[in-house]
């Protein structure tokens, strides 16, 4: 069973029928027992690294994953559910913004990325490390990302990197941890594929 | 690694079917909604547009039904538009499965419904539709409103500043003079629009020729968005993709799965 920890992002339904087609039973939930003992967890999120935080720390998310990790049982973050990994973020960009902090399972922060138009909105491609397993068949592929932060310096095991302005972490395959800075459940075909070599990995 | 640009069919909904019209009126019906989003994701579509031109607070209830429906067919991100007045409208919305909303009468009606959206569930998932039309204003560009039939005073490129200022995180600048007629869109507007906002920009209405499509482009759009001239089958999205990659423009191919 996959669970898709529900801490106040909007939009879980699609998640849930794209994670679906995996095969696999998916739930969406609040719940710490269910969340911490799913065979594979996705951390989902929309909205800004501190909102985010904000939600995740209110159901005890982060100490979910972090016990999770300690467990090595599968754990997948997508997009803010990347960002919130690391230490710390900057959003939102107002005046009296201080850097929030993240659940931490990664060192460094993430930044607003140097573009002139944000967010980075649509389709890009990827560089993909030849011994990913989650990139496996469609390494070629255009994902659908939406954000104005990233992480830029490389964590974890396994990096896969894209270009939109900068040159940014797209990716990590980390052991028990995963993350997509994009989307797989709006990318199409390429985003299913994604979902179903991490579902196989559990 | 490029950025690719996007195509984007619009869906204009009125109780449960598209309907597509000329400078918004003399409506047709061109099908149904979850249909056709299917087959254009399987066309190469980048992202879909639905925008609810129902009257009735039943027409509203079946868009959602609408999109729960696609939200379990179609993977790819999904943007809903019309008749949205208040943050627990976006919120319904989000949870029937869509990734981002429009809003356009009621932004200017009050503009601190921007900021309250992109608070609470960011900027990225809000686009201002504005429906410009050439008048003379500062700029030369007015808003309208209430699908263009009537008019603000207000000049689109100072609204424009204003709403990003406030949390847009996109903007669909749809041209009231062009809409339907498929003579091309209004590039003029397009720069204009372009030099004053760092955020995506879709340009919308007018959409005829291929040529028209990589003028957009030139011009300044990230995103196109189009309706009659693919409800009618004018072009497929992979004529609009092919010509525009053999023009040198990023696009992402199609994928059969």
């Amino acid at each position: 069973m996959i669970a898709i920890l529900d801490y106040g992002s909007g939009n879980l339904r699609s998640a849930q029928k794209a994670f679906a087609t995996s095969g696999h039973e998916v739930v969406i939930t609040a719940d710490r027992k269910v969340a911490l003992e799913a065979e594979g967890l996705v951390v989902p999120g929309v909205g800004s690294f501190q909102s985010c935080m904000k939600g995740l720390v209110s159901i005890d998310g982060d100490s979910i994953i972090r016990q999770r990790l300690g467990l090595e049982r599968p754990t997948l973050g997508i997009c803010i559910g990347m960002q919130i990994l690391f230490e710390n973020g900057v959003e939102p960009t107002r005046a009296d913004a201080s850097p929030s902090h993240g659940v931490g399972v990664w060192s460094g922060s993430v930044s607003k990325m140097l573009a002139p138009i944000l967010p980075h909105m649509g389709w890009n491609t990827v560089e993909v490390n030849e011994r990913s397993t989650l990139f496996r068949g469609i390494a070629d592929q255009s994902f659908y990302f939406v954000h104005s932060y990233a992480a830029t310096r490389s964590v974890g095991k396994l990096q896969a990197w894209s270009e939109y302005g900068q040159r940014f972490l797209a990716a990590v395959e980390d052991g028990p941890i995963t993350a997509t800075q994009f989307h797989p459940e709006k990318s199409g075909s390429a985003g299913l594929r994604l979902i179903k070599n991490w579902t196989d990995s559990l | 690694m490029t950025l690719s640009v996007r195509i984007i069919p619009c869906l204009d909904v009125t109780d449960g079917r598209v309907v597509k019209g000329v400078n918004f009126t003399n409506l047709i019906d061109a099908g149904d909604p979850v249909e056709m989003a299917s087959l254009y994701n399987k066309e190469g579509a980048d992202e879909l547009t639905f925008l609810d031109i129902s009257a009735s607070s039943s027409g509203h209830e079946m868009t959602l039904d609408v999109i729960r429906k696609c939200a379990e067919e179609v993977f790819i991100p999904l943007t809903v538009g019309g008749g949205i007045r208040s943050v627990s409208d976006v919120d319904q919305l989000l949870r029937a499965g869509a990734d981002k909303v429009s809003i356009n009468t009621a932004a200017i009606t009050r503009p601190e419904l921007i900021a309250e959206i992109a608070d609470r569930f960011g900027s990225q998932v809000l686009v201002l539709s504005v429906d410009a039309r050439r008048a003379n204003t500062d700029s030369g560009f007015e808003v309208t409103t209430h699908g263009g039939r009537e008019g603000t005073r207000m000049d689109a490129l100072t609204w424009v500043g204003r709403a990003c200022s406030l949390g847009v995180g996109e903007i669909l600048l749809n041209s009231m003079d062009a809409d339907g007629t498929r003579a091309g869109y209004d590039i003029g507007m397009i720069k204009a629009v372009r030099a004053v906002t760092s955020v995506p920009l879709i340009a919308s209405g007018g959409a005829g020729s291929l040529d028209d499509f990589a003028a957009a482009l030139n011009a300044g759009a990230d995103a196109l968005l189009a309706a009659s001239v693919f409800h009618f089958g004018i072009h497929r999205i992979g004529d609009v993709k092919r010509y525009l990659g053999s023009a040198g423009y990023c696009v992402r191919e199609a994928t059969t799965a």
